[in-house]
């Protein structure tokens, strides 16, 4: 493998655009995408999607609360992967002649394990307030000590612990690091919250579809195809934040390491160039 | 590597053995837990019973959390954990010596808490065995996460209110296979008492998988 030199912080902030710039051209194209696919999605989920026989409309938040929950899996899976990779790049030993490409890997890895967390953070609370809305409608109330609910809770503040951790001030490769081990050690909880519904008799519902060959679907027809187009829209919509969420995530350490005259002497060339 | 482990465990149980923080302020806190249930639940004899189960595993997650705290104090000061790691120790012994120290200092917790059991809640034990193999387990588990928590947090300033908030959730899998297991044990529920002894013991392996995995960066880190 032949070392690259690591461009100059300067350089790497004009790579990256400007110091408030996240978009793309693919990021705004995604972005296009991901809002008429909410609007589709609104249109299937609101008017096209009967009501339910039992649940009658309240039916229709499912369309948000089940793929919200989905993709906050996804988020944490990736967090737990991205954080395996932190922790295999920043290994006892590798470093020397690799070391910065190892370096850099592993910071693209925790800025990926941040991002994903936070997206996990934001779904698993939409989750829970669609899920609050839908208990009041359909329990008759907005919390029940349920296996499912409580797991899930536990799940969110587990998450928001490994958020407050990435937050504490710390050399980047030790927080990083660390937060790499929180990660792999909270991911334990998924399987938890997922299988809840099935260990414990609960007021939760089992799952809505039941992917395993030969599994009774609990959902058909309209609402079956609305309820996979919905997590195939809110997919979109995670991974288009999620890719904002990255480059802020290296814009930040970039404003964090640029010392101040760095700073300082790029905006007197910005200054010289408008003249 | 299994002499530097029990080195460092014999170092913590001796440090224990002088100070005797776990038995004269972790085992009254937990035992005050116990009451303070006791307290918030009217007393009702029945629904104690009933909740005996996981108010054993919240009492001990409560000295589960000061444990692990008290854990690496003693090694911040002055610079423990850099002194022991230049007297040539690797870092996965330190941390598993600290985790086979906290571990029987949580088997010792768990044992008064028990007795507070069987005392104050007035319950009976249909299942020894379970009683015992459960126990170990969950106690193991929260000796290796706690470890793991308290290693992470060593050192920040915020280690304090930080240290719960991170360690109480995840160590919910352990607070619910053990509450079930329990319950099974002291006749309260008719549940499958094994098969939630069986994932505590999952549990457990998936932290010691973590903890060898993690042994190194924590404590280069620290």
């Amino acid at each position: 493998m032949i070392e690259t030199p690591e461009p100059d912080l300067r350089e790497q902030a004009q790579r990256a655009g400007s110091l408030s710039m996240t978009g793309s051209v693919a990021t705004r194209v995604l972005g296009v995408v991901a809002i008429a696919a909410v609007g589709v999605m609104a249109l299937l989920a609101l008017w096209i999607s009967p009501a339910d026989a039992v649940q009658g409309d309240a039916v229709r938040l499912m369309y948000v609360h089940v793929p919200s929950i989905w993709v906050a899996y996804g988020g944490f899976v990736l967090t737990a992967f991205a954080s395996a990779r932190v922790l295999w790049r920043t290994r006892s030993g590798v470093g020397g002649t690799y070391g910065v490409i190892a370096d850099r890997q592993a910071r693209r890895w925790d800025r990926v394990a941040g991002a994903a967390a936070e997206l996990g953070v934001l779904f698993t609370a939409l989750t829970l307030v669609t899920g609050s809305l839908w208990g009041k409608v359909t329990w008759g109330t907005y919390w029940q000590w349920d296996a499912r609910l409580t797991t899930t809770v536990l799940l969110f503040v587990t998450y928001l612990g490994y958020l407050a951790l990435r937050r504490l001030p710390a050399e980047s490769r030790a927080r990083a690091r660390r937060s790499a081990v929180m990660a792999l050690i909270a991911v334990v909880n998924l399987p938890i919250v997922h299988y809840s519904v099935d260990w414990w008799r609960t007021l939760h519902q089992e799952a809505s579809l039941n992917l395993e060959p030969g599994g009774d679907r609990n959902i058909t027809g309209e609402m079956y195809w609305t309820l996979l187009y919905s997590w195939a829209t809110f997919t979109v919509v995670a991974l288009w934040i999620g890719i904002h969420r990255y480059r802020v995530l290296r814009l930040e350490e970039l404003a964090e390491e640029a010392s101040l005259e760095e700073l300082l002497a790029q905006r007197r060339d910005e200054q010289a160039a408008g003249r | 590597m299994w002499r530097e482990i029990w080195l460092v465990c014999r170092k913590d149980m001796i440090i224990e053995w002088r100070a005797r923080v776990t038995l004269v302020q972790i085992v009254p806190t937990v035992l005050l837990v116990l009451v303070v249930f006791a307290f918030a639940l009217d007393a009702n004899p029945s629904l104690l019973g009933a909740g005996a189960g996981g108010l054993f595993w919240v009492a001990v997650l409560f000295g589960a959390v000061l444990g692990a705290k008290r854990s690496f104090d003693i090694e911040a000061e002055g610079g423990n954990l850099d002194a022991l790691r230049l007297g040539g120790l690797v870092p996965a012994a330190i941390l598993w010596g600290k985790a086979a120290a906290l571990a029987l200092q949580l088997v010792l917790v768990g044992v008064f808490a028990a007795a507070g059991l069987l005392v104050l809640y007035s319950v009976t034990v249909h299942d020894w065995l379970l009683i015992v193999v459960a126990g170990l387990c969950g106690m193991a588990a929260f000796a290796i996460c706690g470890t793991l928590y308290g290693a992470m947090t060593v050192g920040l300033r915020s280690a304090d209110t930080l240290l719960p908030l991170l360690l109480i959730p995840v160590a919910a899998p352990v607070l619910l296979a053990g509450t079930r297991a329990f319950d099974v044990a002291l006749g309260t529920s008719a549940d499958q008492g094994w098969s939630w002894t069986a994932l505590l013991a999952v549990v457990l392996v998936t932290y010691v998988a973590v903890g060898w995995a993690a042994a190194g960066p924590l404590l280069e880190d620290a």
